[in-house]
């Protein structure tokens, strides 16, 4: 399906015809959204505002496996370890360097970037299958590690109790001020993801996952550029970190668990793999399930009372299902799905066309 | 390069697939803007010689394959195509997920110089650079006349037009050696024309060096220079489209009878 364009719309540059948001309506509307978002707290209860801010840092970890899973074809099951890593980097940084959060937050986010390199050097190696196990030892060494090691700096099991994060000043500490925060990194790391899908680094990910024989023999460095895909996933995965731990104002080996994994792979799987639009989607369905579940479980206890205690099973159920549902019906995704209705809207009323 | 100057020497390559004997000591050369077609029965070795010469297949000892000067079983496989060299391969290897315009633009990777930092950023350079290659593979795109398919997902295209985007790839490579791959498989013949003429074309305009594997005779004969037949891993001959046509041992091999 080749690109549709708006009726009358021609292009004259080459710089035109690349361009994304191509018309004044257009730079007004997306404006107007992230204005709507910003002032979110506003008009919105605390709740919601909570989980905005939840679905935000979602996002921005998710938006990692985009560039690893979604460009590069390299799937992960350590995504959640490297959020754990800048968590921990970061809540390090804070309490025991002093650093303040502006410093500690682009750090952090270079040292889960760092120590993810490290876990992605089986990839050179090994594909697939084997890959998912390779990433999979992160998600059991990184949390062991801060158990068992340093135990006077990391605390053990315990963890750390993190600060709220203060900049200039100004301290977040409410889940309306958070917000702003949250949303600053998320329009960082969406444009980050953008550029990266557009441009050369993108088309050297997508080769190797499309084709990596073809790519080294048309001068891909292979062995560079699936570790910069797994440096730049887990600097992404990093900055979600740091946002969750400072927001949940305490990490442990605990706060970021395989089943944390899963689910930021189910939302790309759900948004739409290779897309820039589907971690956003992905994450945005994937968090309000999780909501629907936790407000669903008590009525499910009252209608079933031998249901009791069996609520938190939801959260997984509601996703397994709306996983294997979304591999069925549009194993392309959401992102996919509004490909087609905005090219639908275009052709109207020549929608088979 | 001069025209006639050596451009391509492959001396004595051996390839063994643990009993099977690939090659046998098969040595050739090709003179800069020559078109050289690499003919055989199925399983003479077509393939694999272009693998070794990408470096995809690692050649027995005492082989040796220069180019321009430069030792290709020194180099390793992601620099041969900044020495020069592009190919096209035989069941197609495009990224599938991108477009013809992207898949043409992702060739031209080894000539652009955005590193990591410019392209996150993409302010400045990675965008200047996106728009000054953009020109470049334009210009292949109207050589090879695919401007209806510009922006059309290559997974989603008919065989014939893939084999075209994939000659249009190795092209964005800038090769001056241009190494294809049975170009024409699974082809009609208004389509093997068509592919005909592009490779004439390109010859023509870029004065590109061209190794050539293909099947069909008729076309081997009419647009090579040179012909080269491997049969069993050996070579039987070497020589004008006119002296092979005549080449008892080429008739043998492909004829089976004895003249």
């Amino acid at each position: 399906m080749a690109v549709l364009r708006p009726a009358g719309e021609f292009d004259s540059t080459y710089a035109r015809d690349m361009a994304t948001v191509r018309r004044p309506w257009q730079w007004l509307l997306l404006l107007g959204f992230i204005a709507a978002l910003y002032l979110l707290p506003l008009y919105a209860n605390q709740s919601t505002v909570a989980l905005v801010n939840r679905i935000g840092i979602s996002i921005i970890a998710a938006q990692g496996l985009f560039v690893l899973t979604g460009l590069t074809g390299q799937i992960s099951l350590g995504q959640a370890a490297f959020m754990m890593t800048g968590g921990y980097i970061s809540a390090l940084l804070v309490t025991r360097a002093g650093a303040p959060f502006l410093v500690a937050l682009p750090l952090a986010a270079l040292g889960a970037g760092v120590i993810g390199l490290v876990f992605g050097l089986p990839s050179l190696r090994v594909k697939g299958f084997y890959l998912v196990m390779a990433t999979l030892a992160a998600q059991f060494i990184l949390p062991w590690f801060t158990r068992h090691a340093f135990p006077e700096l990391l605390n053990g099991a315990q963890g750390i109790v993190v600060p709220p994060p203060e900049i200039f000043g100004v301290k977040f500490n409410q889940p309306g001020t958070y917000l702003y925060l949250t949303l600053s990194v998320l329009i960082i790391s969406t444009i980050v993801a953008y550029n990266i899908s557009r441009s050369r680094l993108g088309r050297a990910f997508v080769s190797i996952r499309d084709n990596d024989l073809a790519a080294e023999l048309l001068g891909v460095n292979l062995f560079q550029y699936k570790l910069q895909a797994f440096f730049l996933a887990s600097v992404f995965a990093g900055a979600a970190g740091v946002l969750a731990a400072h927001n949940l104002r305490h990490i442990n080996s605990e706060t970021f668990n395989l089943s944390d994994s899963i689910f930021l792979l189910g939302m790309i799987i759900v948004g739409g793999l290779g897309s820039i639009l589907g971690p956003i989607f992905g994450a945005i369905l994937i968090e309000l399930l999780t909501e629907a579940a936790t407000l669903f479980g008590p009525f499910l206890v009252v209608l079933f009372p031998a249901a009791a205690g069996g609520q938190q099973a939801l959260r997984p159920l509601f996703f397994g299902v709306t996983l294997m549902l979304f591999l069925i019906f549009e194993p392309r995704g959401l992102a996919h799905r509004w490909r087609l209705w905005k090219a639908a809207w275009r052709l109207r009323p020549f929608s088979h066309l | 390069m001069n025209p006639g100057d050596i451009h391509l020497s492959v001396q004595n390559v051996s390839l063994r697939f643990g009993g099977a004997q690939a090659l046998k000591g098969v040595s050739f050369d090709a003179q800069s803007g020559e078109i050289v077609a690499l003919i055989g029965p199925n399983g003479a070795g077509k393939t694999s010689l272009l693998n070794c010469l990408n470096r995809f297949y690692q050649p027995d000892a005492g082989a040796r394959i220069l180019f321009e000067g430069h030792d290709l079983l020194r180099t390793p496989a992601h620099r041969i195509p900044r020495l020069g060299i592009a190919r096209t391969f035989q069941n197609l290897a495009l990224y599938t997920g991108l477009t013809t315009l992207d898949n043409l633009l992702a060739a031209r990777h080894i000539h652009m110089r955005s590193g990591l930092l410019d392209c996150v950023l993409y302010w400045g350079r990675a965008h200047r650079e996106d728009i000054v290659h953009r020109q470049v593979v334009e210009d292949i795109i109207d050589l090879l006349e695919m401007e209806h398919i510009r922006k059309a997902v290559v997974g989603a295209l008919p065989h014939g037009l893939r084999k075209r985007v994939e000659l249009g790839r190795a092209l964005a490579l800038e090769p001056r050696l241009l190494l294809l791959d049975e170009p024409m498989t699974g082809m009609n013949q208004e389509e093997k024309e068509d592919m005909a003429r592009f490779i004439l074309d390109i010859h023509e305009r870029y004065k590109t060096t061209i190794l050539l594997i293909e099947h069909d005779m008729g076309l081997v004969m009419d647009i090579a220079q040179r012909v080269v037949v491997l049969d069993f891993g050996v070579k039987i001959a070497d020589g004008t489209p006119a002296e092979i046509r005549d080449n008892p041992a080429v008739i043998q091999a492909y004829l089976g009878t004895t003249v």
